[in-house]
């Protein structure tokens, strides 16, 4: 470490305890309290990257989250690897592991730094405008952008920290730990508010804290020794939390407000381990105060982005609070009087101030005194013009401005330097406000933005308010609080304060030069690299909005949102354009203020939390049978079940083939059951289905289609009669949850005079369903004294039973076109039923089938799947079902649809059959349908929507919607395919028994 | 994300509820009578308005109750809150 550049008396940096770290490979030393930042500078490491478009050097220029240059990659581990963190925010720990982003292969020998001698061809917009054309180039210029213009690298491994999500709700959050905000939350809190006092800061007090010069004093203290006392004072309020290195992400509407807490980015490695990394505050609060600051603007001139040249008060920042010299030999360039704190600080630190070049006449207040009385050179209306120094400063070029400042006259001055603070005036930090809807004003007399008018309970002050002076900050502070919280604190009525007052404005946007605009680069956005050519460029090209200036030039676009660029890009564009800057507006300043990483944003919503798994009550089972799972909306469902090496495809085959021959056994306990109960019941499925439910007798069942109101099919199942007014309606798995509330929806909304009551009980039953010829058989063993005879217990009816003592609903429905019983008993049961089930129809070789098996065997039956024959756009006559609309109902949902004249069109999609022409051609689900293949565009008349190979029918059929359909059966079409046209045949959409004789076999 | 006053529970968090598009657009009771013009004005045409707008809400991961809110889109502000089939209490 250079000794030389750290002053030993300072209380915020414990320099006692050392801490190891790694740049760019190199082992470096910090201290506990340092930012990487102030680690590196103590270290002399101004440059920490390449800029975006020209590679030049860039160094550290801010202390803070405006920080546009010094960007780093943080840890090198593929999965926990943070690209775009701001060196000036992260806290040095034990470890740490950081390295220069966008430069290849090193910060100090960067290849597409050639980029800056060429920059005359690089304008703004210089990629849309080059790399379009040939549009086929595209690929060979993108490898080389991507390559030397990275910003930064993804992790490539899933996060492995712990995120975490909370919510806080108070009556007054006040963001912003400053001076401001420490004096609002007091008196928030001591009115008996629940108040939460936020800072992104490890610390409160702002730039307050370190505020030790005789211009600014409170009750005759320092204000940083007053202001100390004032924290003190925090801990005793029991109405008070604290939050510090917690910043606030987003403002929205309804007060409702995202913070991001850091919990463990400044602990040492092996701290880290297991602890939760951030949490993402929910805030919700009755009241807001915005207490965020300000901060500094830059000086655009020729070369300004230097290493080494910074921001005034940053430089303040490092000696008075970091105790860093960003340099031995310092000059500063400014505007307005803040570089004269800057200049007083490095004097009684014992660094040498070159001077102070001043574009305003002489000027007078007590800070500017105060600085010539310490002997601190003056250069009044003057104005840098140049700077040297390629990968560092080392000297500046300095000239007077003319009367009207719109040039530069006279002799140059050449200084040398090895840092120079510029100071440009400040900028009110309303992001939050503007996030929040709050509209802006514009203030002439120091061209700053100020929140105006905003519909939410909040306010700002401080120097986000626009309050730069210290007098005012604390008596506007406290009044605007005050009056804001309807209270009457006087806590601070009588404070003596000392605080120097700015006399003298003035600013210049684009600062003049010796030279013509187009040989200098004077640089807005650091990060993006845009210049103020770029900005006038782009207006004489006819850009006009602010919004498509910024999108044009890429000014403000960056990682930083343009913290910083934003107001210059304004100020040159109102000039430019001759237009007042309060007229143009701002652009958008959108969430989050600094980036957020998504861990923190999906929080404990990873992996197995990510979403809902329904597991039905036999799912053991099927894992302990090897069962291969399919997801159906969150349910887990077994999909087949493979014995020995058998693939899908082959177990499929033996499922469908024992289901048929004798027996099978599938869980259906996923399908969707609402029980519907009412005295109306009858009527409300007479409105909800097709076909007319009346006169259903107790204890049978119908299949009934739904459809939504355009009369598009939306869901079907069977629904059952258990007795007068009692209805057990089933639906397909994933619909079960639409079809309720749909249902809910209606029966709330437009039929309320109905008595009607609905219950989703798909949870509370499980269901067993066992089908084939041996079917009967099976059921007869588990349940003897029910009378399975077909005139007892027909197909499309139900009885209730008794399986050892517990009540079950036995259906003797059918989804496979066997003769076939559905067992539904309560969930606790249902592993046991499917167990005895099994075990009864061994000797049958009943075979357990999954999804796929029963996708199979219905597409022989020709039995739709609601959701995979049908998309939305179907109509039950498009599927050939005519047979289940009752005309003779005056109304159901959908019913009026039916015959506008777009569905009652003869040549819409409508479900067909198709079989290949060769048997063993299996097509693919989703494949087009054509009635030529020599003709180029050739007319889609339809795709594929189920297909499968039958090992009943021994041959490959399909179901596939195919325009004008029905009159086709027996055409041929194609289904093209990449490597081959395959011929197909339309059919009838039912391939196995026609006459559904093995319903009742 | 808004704050809502359901009728039935109180003020909760708007990801507890689902909006249902615009509110009173009666279902014509004999639809069989209507035009091809007229079903379709009451099916597919929905106003989408800058401003105040009366709109159905469900408290779908709460009561499950329907009911009717009058927002503005432009500013998520909500002026009222009533039940089914209650008047609008604003104009
Ligand atoms: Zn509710």
């Amino acid at each position: 470490m250079s000794k030389n550049l750290r002053i030993t008396n300072n209380k915020f940096i414990d320099q006692t305890t050392k801490i190891s770290f790694k740049f760019d490979g190199k082992t470096l030393y910090g201290f506990k309290g340092d930012t990487l930042a102030s680690a590196l500078l103590a270290n002399n490491i101004h440059l920490v990257g390449r800029s975006f478009k020209y590679h030049r050097p860039r160094g550290i220029m801010a202390c803070g989250s405006e920080e546009p240059n010094a960007i780093v990659q943080v840890g090198n581990d593929a999965s926990i690897t943070e690209p775009n963190t701001r060196a000036t925010e992260i806290e040095l720990y034990e470890g740490l592991e950081a390295s220069s982003q966008n430069c290849w292969p090193s910060v100090n020998f960067d290849i597409g730094a050639v980029n800056n001698f060429f920059s005359p061809l690089i304008p703004a917009a210089f990629y849309y405008k080059t790399f379009m054309w040939p549009a086929n180039f595209w690929k060979l210029y993108e490898y080389f952008i991507r390559k030397s213009a990275g910003l930064g690298k993804s992790p490539t491994e899933p996060d492995k920290d712990i995120y975490d999500h909370r919510y806080l709700h108070c009556d007054v959050l006040v963001v912003g730990g400053g001076i401001s905000g420490i004096m609002a939350a007091k008196v928030a809190a001591k009115s008996n508010l629940n108040t939460v006092l936020i800072d992104d800061k490890n610390n409160l007090g702002g730039t307050t804290l370190f505020q030790k010069n005789e211009c600014f004093k409170i009750n005759s203290f320092y204000s940083n020794d007053w202001l100390r006392k004032e924290i003190e004072t925090l801990n005793s309020l029991k109405n008070l939390t604290i939050k510090t290195r917690t910043s606030l992400a987003a403002y929205h509407s309804y007060n409702y407000l995202l913070a991001r807490e850091n919990l463990t980015d400044h602990l040492d490695l092996n701290e880290k381990r297991d602890k939760i990394r951030q949490r993402l505050w929910k805030i919700r609060a009755k009241k807001v105060i915005i207490a965020t600051g300000a901060m500094e603007r830059p000086l655009i001139f020729s070369n300004n982005d230097r290493p080494g040249i910074m921001l005034s008060s940053s430089i303040k920042k490092y000696i008075d609070y970091y105790g860093v010299k960003c340099g031995q030999k310092i000059s500063l360039f400014t505007n307005n009087d803040s570089a004269y704190e800057t200049a007083i600080s490095l004097n009684n630190s014992g660094v040498i101030v070159n001077s102070v070049i001043d574009i305003r006449n002489k000027t007078n207040s007590l800070i500017v005194k105060q600085a010539e009385k310490l002997g601190i050179k003056i250069y009044w209306k003057s104005s840098v013009v140049n700077t040297s120094g390629y990968k560092k400063i080392n000297s500046i070029e300095f000239m007077k401005l003319s009367d009207d400042a719109t040039t530069v006259i006279g002799k140059k001055i050449k200084e040398k330097c090895d840092c120079l603070g510029i100071s440009g005036g400040w900028t009110p930090r309303v992001h939050l406000f503007t996030q929040s809807g709050g509209k802006l004003k514009f203030r002439d007399v120091d061209n700053v933005f100020l929140p105006d008018k905003s519909e939410l309970d909040q306010i700002s002050i401080g120097s986000c308010n626009g309050d730069f002076e210290l007098d005012d900050v604390i008596k506007n502070s406290v009044n605007l609080t005050n009056k804001f919280l309807k209270i009457n604190n006087n806590d601070y009525e009588n404070l003596e304060i000392i605080s120097s007052k700015e006399i003298d404005k003035k600013n210049i946007w684009l600062l003049p030069s010796d030279k013509p605009l187009g040989k200098t680069k004077q640089f807005l956005d650091f990060q993006n690299d845009s210049t103020a050519n770029d900005v006038k460029l782009a207006l004489r090209e006819g850009f006009k909005s602010i919004e498509h200036v910024k999108r044009y030039t890429t000014t403000g676009m960056a990682t930083d949102q343009g913290k910083l660029s934003n107001m210059h890009a304004l100020g040159i564009i109102a000039e430019t354009a001759g237009v007042k800057m309060g007229e143009l507006g701002t652009t958008t300043f959108r969430p989050p203020y600094t980036p957020l990483t998504f861990g923190t944003i999906v929080g404990r919503n990873v992996g197995e939390f990510f979403d809902t798994t329904r597991k039905t009550p036999i799912h053991e089972w099927h894992v302990e049978n090897k069962a291969e799972f399919e997801n159906v909306g969150q349910w887990k469902r077994a999909w087949y079940y493979p014995i020995g090496n058998e693939n899908m495809h082959e177990a499929v085959q033996r499922e469908s083939k024992a289901a048929r021959d004798s027996a099978g056994i599938l869980d259906a306990s996923t399908l969707g059951k609402i029980d519907i109960q009412g005295s109306d019941a009858s009527e409300f499925l007479n409105r909800i289905y097709t076909n007319a439910w009346s006169k259903l007798e107790i204890g049978k069942c119908r299949y009934g289609l739904m459809l939504n109101e355009d009369g598009m099919v939306y869901d079907d199942g069977v629904t059952t009669r258990l007795s007068e007014n009692h209805y057990l309606m089933t639906t397909t798995t994933g619909g079960a949850a639409n079809v309720l509330s749909k249902m809910e929806d209606y029966l709330q909304t437009e039929w309320p005079e109905l008595d009607v009551y609905l219950t989703s009980v798909t949870d509370h039953y499980g269901t067993v369903s066992i089908c084939g010829p041996n079917s009967k058989r099976i059921l007869t063993k588990i349940i003897p004294d029910l009378d399975l005879s077909d005139k007892e217990f027909p197909h499309m009816s139900f009885k209730n039973a008794l399986i050892d003592n517990i009540k079950c609903r036995v259906m003797r429905i059918s989804f496979t076109g066997e003769h076939s019983y559905e067992i539904n008993i309560q969930s606790s049961y249902a592993k046991s039923v499917w167990e005895k089930c099994f075990e009864a129809g061994k000797e049958f070789n009943i075979t357990p089938y999954g999804t796929e098996t029963m996708h199979l065997l219905r597409a022989e039956k020709g039995f739709i799947i609601a959701g995979q024959d049908t998309d939305g756009t179907m109509t039950p006559v498009d599927l050939q079902m005519d047979w289940i609309i009752n005309k003779k109902k005056y109304d159901f949902i959908g019913k009026r649809s039916l015959y506008r004249s777009d569905t009652i069109r003869e040549d819409r999609k409508q479900l067909v059959g198709l079989l290949t022409d060769d048997p063993n051609e299996i097509l693919e689900e989703g494949a087009q349908i054509v009635s030529e293949t020599n003709s180029q565009p050739v007319e889609m008349l339809g795709h594929v929507t189920s297909s499968y190979y039958s090992p009943n029918l021994n041959k490959s059929i399909a179901l596939a919607v195919v325009k004008n359909g029905k009159k086709l059966k027996g055409q041929k079409m194609f289904v093209p395919m990449k490597d081959k046209n395959i011929s197909v045949t339309i059919t009838d959409t039912v391939f196995l028994d026609k006459e559904n004789k093995r319903l009742n076999a | 994300m808004f704050l809502i006053n359901c009728p039935y529970c109180g003020e909760r968090d708007q990801s507890e509820f689902s909006a249902g598009g615009e509110a009173h657009i009666v279902r014509p009771k004999q639809p069989t009578e209507l035009s091809d013009d007229q079903w379709a004005e009451f099916l597919f045409m929905r106003k989408n308005i800058k401003g105040v707008q009366f709109e159905r809400w469900n408290h779908a991961h709460g009561c499950r109750k329907w009911f009717n809110m009058v927002r503005d889109t432009s500013n998520d502000k909500i002026h009222a809150v009533y039940k089914m089939g209650e008047k609008p209490p604003i104009k």
